[in-house]
């Protein structure tokens, strides 16, 4: 028979016993509805723990140094390296190497200096740290008062809320959209002509291969700088592990290069003889799984690198266990539906056995008989499949709801933590159907193996 | 714990001519059924041969059989064995889905099927809504819509009244002739087998007792001789 008469068959035969036939396709779309539930919650945490580490900022960074300055990070790769002093410098060049690497979004180095903010007639002092652009999508900027800076290097600052509170007691809110000045210390080279001591005598010839006025020292000249308050914050970013967390004032990093401000690992520059360095930089990778790689790479440009391990990794398997966890659960439900369908199944052939007969007498061959109690149970599992999802997909959403409710009343922000992806509605609905196939191949055939003469006999 | 084996049919040998029409007639558990099962392709033979047209069904295997049946055989049924869920369009057009024929073809031949055995009607009734004779009707309707070589009657007015037995005896004759149809009809009701057939099988006990022409008939030579070549079906 022709595959669209069997469906046509199938489908009429279906409707025939429509409570019977329809309880069993209730029976499989819960079990559908189950299975998509308990492996869309297991996606859902997982983009949830997954989320929640890339907004910590700590596991797609990577943090560089030269073997000059951090010694010791590795003592195993200190031993390895016989001349330190010969590594490349981390300076201006290196950094634009490691902006072209694949993955690489951004690498801004850590800033930190102190500073004074002036507001109110009184001074404030605290550390001044520079923030890259991506730290908006950190989570301590998730509870932010305010908005994040408008440019990288606008003349704007974020204050962490205790440090507002020292410039507002009653109301530290009211800062937002003020002015207030900064006062911080800027570092000025000193070139040949303004020096009179001279070149400093240094091994290696190194004296004569720098222009940059670093070469002679520098000196410290105190500045101002007005800054338009945008935000408080109030917790660190980065959970406080970083440089650039410890601060109190914040500022668009690449203001904080503008201005030049001198730190304390600015020393090193004079004493060595090299152009501007940097004491660290911070490479964010787009993806934590690429981590390695660029680690990798800039370890080959000569480098000292570190990075959280890859949590991801270990997260993803503990997923891949739990997904398991769950899916066996709500696969549960199916096993038994699929038993409903075995069971409706064998009645429709008892009772249909003359139907049967009669249509062998007339010319359907065994195949055909078992074709159409296949494709019955096929069309059940298409069917079961489909409410299955529907039903799942608003189990899902009353488990959002409630999670959203739980979250709020423990005055924390809602999160999706049940989430269907596309590709599970294709594949439940496909494992639904080749379930029910199986569920319909024993029927099938006790319908096929059927002896027409018995059943046509007259009773 | 042995199987006794009952012969239902025992040593029957003999031969039918195409076009011709014959009753078979006995008592209840005499092997007519068993015979017909056995033209039908419906059953197979634990020894000797069924040959229809040169072919024997015995060695033919569950795919051919099917195929066989739905391409050379019409059946008809004491009981009708329509398709209750069904309509009477759709029960006539049930073998011509097997036989994977085109809808457009299947809707003219199902409509010609019906108009010659007189439903041009109640077409999309379910067989509850009809009538026994009706039922008939929509039964040999099916029978006749592959355009089979031979057509099987298992008591086709075994559960009729006497005119509507007639009636329909009288169609079944009427199709026989005009579509040129072997007929072989199982029925215990002498008196009709007398009127409607070209010659009557008698069998007790499975075993063939005697092959006479019908008395109502006038046959010429008849049919076997007249086609030695023709349909044929034979057991031994």
């Amino acid at each position: 028979m022709k595959r669209y008469d069997m469906l046509e068959l199938a489908v009429r035969n279906l409707r025939q016993s429509k409570l019977r036939n329809g309880l069993t396709t209730v029976g499989i779309s819960v079990g559908v509805a189950s299975l998509v539930a308990m492996l869309s919650l297991g996606v859902g945490l997982q983009q949830l723990a997954t989320r929640r580490l890339a907004g910590s900022g700590m596991f797609d960074t990577v943090f560089v140094a030269s073997k000059v300055d951090a010694r010791g990070w590795d003592r195993d790769e200190d031993r390895k390296d016989q001349n330190p002093e010969k590594a490349p410098a981390l300076d201006e060049a290196a950094r634009g190497q490691m902006q072209r690497l694949p993955y690489v979004t951004e690498v801004e180095p850590e800033i930190r200096v102190m500073g004074e903010i002036l507001y109110g007639g009184k001074t404030h002092f605290g550390f001044v740290t520079g923030l890259p652009m991506s730290a908006r999508e950190n989570e301590a900027f998730e509870s932010l008062q305010g908005k994040f800076f408008s440019g990288s290097a606008a003349p704007e600052v974020i204050l962490l809320n205790d440090f507002a509170k020292e410039l507002e007691p009653q109301n530290p809110k009211s800062l937002i959209g003020k002015q207030v000045t900064l006062r911080y210390g800027e570092h000025q080279p000193l070139t040949a002509d303004a020096e009179h001591s001279g070149r400093p005598e240094l091994p290696g010839g190194q004296a004569d291969n720098s222009s940059a006025g670093d070469d002679y020292g520098f000196s410290v000249v105190r500045k101002t700088q007005a800054l338009k308050v945008v935000g408080i914050v109030d917790e660190e970013p980065y959970g406080g592990m970083r440089t650039v967390s410890r601060g109190r004032i914040f500022l668009p990093v690449d203001l904080t290069e503008k201005l030049n401000m001198a730190q304390f690992s600015d020393m090193r520059s004079p004493l060595r003889g090299q152009g501007k360095t940097f004491m660290t930089l911070t490479v964010r990778v787009k993806d934590p799984a690429k981590v390695a790689q660029v680690q990798d790479a800039i370890k080959q440009m000569g480098f000292r690198t570190f990075s959280v391990l890859d949590a991801t990794k270990s997260l993803r398997r503990f997923f891949t266990v739990l997904d398991l966890f769950l899916g066996i659960f709500g696969s549960l439900a199916l096993a038994v539906a699929t038993l409903a369908i075995v069971n409706t199944l064998v009645m429709a052939v008892l009772e249909r056995r003359r139907e049967i007969g009669v249509m062998k007498a007339i010319g359907a061959s065994d195949t055909d008989v078992k074709a159409l109690f296949f494709t019955e149970a096929g069309a059940m599992g298409f069917f079961g499949g489909v409410l299955g999802i529907a039903l799942g997909f608003a189990i899902g959403k009353a488990i959002n709801l409630g999670t959203g409710i739980y979250l709020h009343n423990h005055q924390l922000p809602a999160e999706p933590v049940w989430i269907l992806p596309t590709w599970l509605i294709g594949a439940a609905i496909v494992f639904s159907i080749l379930v029910s196939l199986l569920a319909g191949l024993y029927p099938a055939s006790r319908a096929a193996r059927l002896d027409p003469v018995q059943t046509l006999k007259y009773e | 714990m042995g199987e006794s084996v009952i012969r239902a049919v025992d040593g029957i040998s003999l031969s039918i001519a195409r076009g011709e029409f014959v009753a078979l007639l006995g008592q209840s558990g005499s092997g007519k059924s068993t015979l017909l099962n056995l033209l039908a392709g419906l059953d197979r033979p634990t020894s000797g041969a069924v040959l229809v047209e040169g072919r024997d069904l015995g060695k033919l295997n569950s795919q051919e059989l099917a195929h066989y049946r739905r391409t050379d055989v019409g059946m008809v049924f004491q009981a009708f064995h329509l398709i209750p869920s069904m309509t009477v369009v759709d029960n006539v057009e049930l073998p011509l889905r097997f036989a994977e024929v085109e809808r457009a073809e299947r809707e003219r031949r199902v409509r010609e099927s019906l108009e010659r055995v007189g439903l041009g009607q109640r077409l999309q009734h379910r067989p509850s809504e009809l009538s026994g004779g009706e039922q008939q009707r929509v039964s040999i309707a099916r029978a006749l819509v592959n355009r089979p070589a031979l057509l099987l009657a298992d008591e086709p007015t075994g559960n009729l009244d006497s005119r509507t037995g007639e009636d329909i005896l009288n169609l079944i004759r009427e199709v026989s002739v005009s579509l040129g149809m072997t007929v072989v009809m199982v029925t215990h009701e002498r008196a009709l087998a007398d009127r409607f057939a070209h010659r009557l099988i008698f069998l007790a006990d499975g075993k063939l007792i005697s092959s006479t022409p019908a008395a109502a008939i006038a046959q010429p030579g008849g049919a076997a001789a007249a086609n030695p070549n023709g349909t044929q079906e034979a057991l031994a």
